[in-house]
């Protein structure tokens, strides 16, 4: 590979975008800190932190997508307001997301030229464009056919595309957030080829990336960012993979956690799965015992939330077996995994979890309706009081259980969910992100259940992006990357540490892997 | 030079979830005064037909249009469920055509009953058809439907060679829809006791919640442990079965039936008085109840036209006026709501 060395002189340059001091926040919870960083013409410039740390929050300030509640943004020195990502822009700005944004059904050189064609009153001039298309791709090396529907091409070929499109425009600077996240080996040398003859053209690069070998590889300048703010900006000669992960990491814990208890060996395995292969899940085997709560970490993309969908039997597995209290389970179907005693808090609540148009009580009592109804017949009394019993357990701060769950705070719909488990009273209980989007309050009383549900003998897995809440919490962790487990740690094992060490292992080897 | 429309999306998302704290109060209002919707435009509808004509407030008049409005009723009972667990039922109108001609053939040479059980079943088994497409197949329920009536509707017209059934001699038939029973025509009891049922299905059963959770978030209920398949399926076999029941109600209450009757005509009016009903489009919200509302409002109309002598035009164009209203107003309320 390549090696980019910081030949520009870094110190003389104007910058051509200066973020001073700028802060996010997200329902009063802030997601991005007093950030300042600035960006040199002709520079590769990275972002590195965990899950949620605010790299991707940054791009967005940057590229228009959203507003910073505080601090400004400069492009050649001059503050300017970024409200759209059409403002942005008109600076020069331009993102080529996780998600590409092409039309799947215009052709290579139409999704290039998209809105900025050549025309002649209202038609556009095909011939035109078709050669402003091929001088564009020859200056990049790329060998996309004008004509090509651009729906059919690869990952990486729609990203050429988008990085067409982003010159078409006189981009200045390109922000990348995980471009190689989806691609291949091979492709993912091609792009690396392309993000440094981009900087060898005067552009600057924004590049979000999770792989510490390719961000060394490609970068001028890293910027590593945790919990929402600036650890340090340093010069890619002064970085190594270990001192990037030792500033991606280093929280103190404080008492944000409720005590432990103690490791339980001896109960009864309540789950066990054994070689289970599904959609991004590639042979997976643990043991879950009774009061027992295990976590799984992992990097975004790992296989962590497939691995809770599949052994709850929501999409179909290939091979392997689950077996939930001693019993095989192969239904196919939530349904049964929950009447077997299985129950999911799924990753969002709102897309996954809630009904946020219908009443509290409904949203709480869906799963347990069976129980609650004699010839499908709901006993509206029973619902009312044993959803009420099971709301005030889970402390569920609301007006009343008729009130839309689209009223209640981000915890409290959370605890909501919680309270719809209670109902169903599983043995095994899987609760992916259960403090995503949580106020800090919020979080210590959702802990202070699963640990409590686990003292019941209820067996818990945690599936977490925050490593802390997954130390915190569980007595054993999982640490899973590319579909696989790749790391089990129990007790002192168990720092951030390691387990950022087993998650990140292999990212060197992205070549490897095709 | 617009690009990355997605991006502008998140940021409108972004900006709404703040303001939505600021709107939620008025939101409330809002759902109850969409849950009370049309009752009010109803109610001045009826007194404002009671002042100005005569013969409106008579019981014949009002008893009239509920047994000329009983099939309507029956079918957008059953389609509201349908329209709330996310899908759409267009086959009604075919279906109510092929039952009637199906039924009436039985009636002409069988016992009455064997007539309306045969009906019944062709009803059920097309709802059971469309359900599967829908829900195994994952065909889109427009389409599904649309596609369905045509098929419905050629065999409806193979079966009668295009010829009107006339069973004026089948007394025994005609009893079905035109008993009287406490002084009301049988056909009207017979409404009331679907609408009854199901506007209960829908708000007090087990059944009726998996399809409000099917039609609000289909992920969430399938997660929440809801068969969203086998819930789906259900409300279509209701409104085929509807879709039969009202066939037969009419071709009993007229004692003639052609494959032609219903159609694509009467698919629109159900669904129309469905969604004046305030019964949303999108799925996940709605009420039998509101239902009857909206196609009695509907059909008000037509009588108001009627015994005032307004031209019959001005009615259509007035009904899709109201339609557009009530259609504007539902997507109003979820934009803000979200």
């Amino acid at each position: 590979m390549t090696t980019r060395s910081p030949h520009h002189s870094v110190t003389d340059a104007q910058p051509l975008i200066e973020v001073q001091g700028v802060t996010k926040r997200f329902g009063g919870v802030p997601s991005l800190s007093d950030v300042s960083l600035s960006i040199l013409p002709g520079t590769v410039h990275s972002l590195v932190g965990e899950n949620g740390a605010g790299k991707s929050t940054l791009g967005k300030l940057i590229s228009g997508v959203l507003i910073p509640d505080e601090g400004e943004i400069r492009v050649d020195g001059h503050p300017v307001s970024l409200r759209t990502p059409r403002e942005a822009l008109s600076h020069g700005i331009v993102t080529i997301a996780q998600e590409l944004a092409i039309v799947p059904g215009l052709s290579a050189a139409e999704n290039v030229f998209l809105g900025v064609e050549p025309r002649w009153v209202w038609a556009v001039k095909r011939r035109e464009l078709r050669q402003r298309y091929l001088e564009l791709s020859e200056r990049l090396h790329f060998n996309i056919a004008p004509d090509v529907v651009a729906g059919s091409l690869s990952i990486a070929g729609q990203q050429q595309v988008e990085i067409m499109r982003a010159l078409a425009r006189e981009a200045r600077l390109v922000i990348m957030d995980e471009p190689t996240a989806a691609l291949s080996g091979a492709e993912v040398e091609a792009l690396h080829e392309i993000i440094l003859s981009l900087a060898n053209e005067g552009k600057s690069v924004l590049l979000i990336s999770h792989f510490l070998s390719e961000v060394l590889d490609l970068s001028d300048s890293i910027t590593t960012l945790r919990d929402g703010r600036l650890v340090r900006t340093v010069t890619a000669a002064e970085a190594t993979e270990s001192s990037l992960i030792e500033g991606m990491l280093g929280r103190t814990l404080e008492s944000a956690f409720p005590a432990k208890r103690n490791s339980t060996s001896d109960g009864e395995v309540v789950l066990s799965i054994k070689d289970l292969v599904a959609p991004k899940v590639e042979g997976v085997s643990f043991e879950l015992r009774a009061g027992e709560i295990l976590g799984i970490a992992g990097l975004v993309g790992a296989g962590r939330s497939e691995l809770a969908r599949a052994i709850f039997q929501d999409v179909r597995c290939k091979g392997g077996e689950i077996r939930l209290d001693g019993q095989p389970l192969a239904s196919r179907s939530p349904t049964v995994a929950i009447e077997r005693g299985m129950v999911l808090i799924p990753e969002s609540r709102k897309e996954m979890g809630l009904f946020v148009g219908r009443s509290l009580k409904e949203n709480v009592s869906i799963s347990a309706l069976r129980s609650l109804s004699r010839f499908g017949w709901i006993s509206a009394r029973r619902e009312r009081e044993v959803v009420g019993e099971s709301m005030t357990r889970v402390a569920v701060k609301a007006a009343n259980a008729v009130m839309p769950a689209s009223g209640l705070s981000g915890g409290n719909q959370q605890k909501l969910l919680f309270a719809r488990t209670l109902l169903c009273s599983p043995k095994v209980l899987i609760a992916d992100e259960p403090t995503r989007g949580v106020d800090v309050g919020s979080k210590r009383a959702i802990y202070d259940l699963l640990v409590e549900l686990a003292a019941t003998g209820m067996g818990i897995v945690v599936i977490s992006s925050e490593l802390e809440e997954v130390i915190g919490l569980a007595h054993r962790v999982l640490v899973m990357k590319g579909g696989r487990i790749v790391k089990e740690l129990e007790g002192e094992e168990m720092n951030q540490k390691t387990i950022l060490e087993a998650a990140f292992a292999g990212t060197l080897m992205v070549k490897e892997h095709q | 030079m617009s690009v990355n429309a997605l991006p502008v999306i998140s940021n409108d998302n972004d900006t709404s979830s703040n303001a939505s704290g600021v709107f939620s109060g008025i939101i409330r209002q809002w759902t109850s005064w969409r849950t009370a919707g049309i009752f009010i435009p109803f109610l001045i509808l009826f007194v404002v037909l009671s002042i100005t004509s005569r013969p409106f407030l008579h019981t014949t008049n009002l008893l009239n249009i509920l047994d000329q409005q009983a099939s309507t009723l029956v079918i957008a009972a059953a389609g509201t469920l349908v329209l709330v667990s996310g899908g759409i039922d267009l086959s009604v109108g075919a279906t109510y055509g092929l039952s009637s001609v199906i039924a009436g053939q039985m009636a002409e040479t069988h016992s009455p009953w064997l007539a309306i059980a045969v009906g019944l079943m062709v009803g059920l088994g097309i709802g059971l058809v469309n359900g599967l497409i829908v829900a195994i197949f994952k065909i889109n329920p427009l389409v599904t439907t649309l596609a369905m009536s045509f098929v419905i509707s050629g065999v409806a017209t193979k079966v009668t060679s295009g010829n009107l059934i006339v069973l004026t001699s089948r007394v025994g038939f005609s009893k079905f829809s035109n008993s009287i029973f406490l002084g009301v025509q049988s056909a009207i009891w017979i409404m009331v006791v679907v609408v009854v049922v199901l506007a209960l299905l829908l708000s007090r059963t087990t059944l009726g919640r998996y399809i409000v959770a099917s039609g609000g978030n289909a992920e969430a209920a399938r997660l929440a442990g809801v068969r969203v398949n086998a819930t789906r399926i259900s409300a279509y076999v209701l409104s085929g079965g509807a879709a039969g029941l009202a066939g037969i109600i009419d071709t009993s209450r007229v004692l003639s039936a052609e494959a032609s009757a219903g159609g694509s005509a009467l698919a629109f009016t159900v669904l129309a008085g469905i969604v004046v009903g305030g019964t949303s489009i999108a799925g996940g919200e709605g009420s039998v109840w509101r239902t009857t509302i909206g196609v009695l409002f509907i059909a008000l109309i037509g009588n108001g036209f009627d015994l005032l002598g307004i031209d019959p035009l001005y009615q259509q164009i007035v009904l899709g006026v109201i339609l557009l209203i009530a259609v504007g107003l539902d997507v109003w309320a979820r934009k803000r709501g979200r």
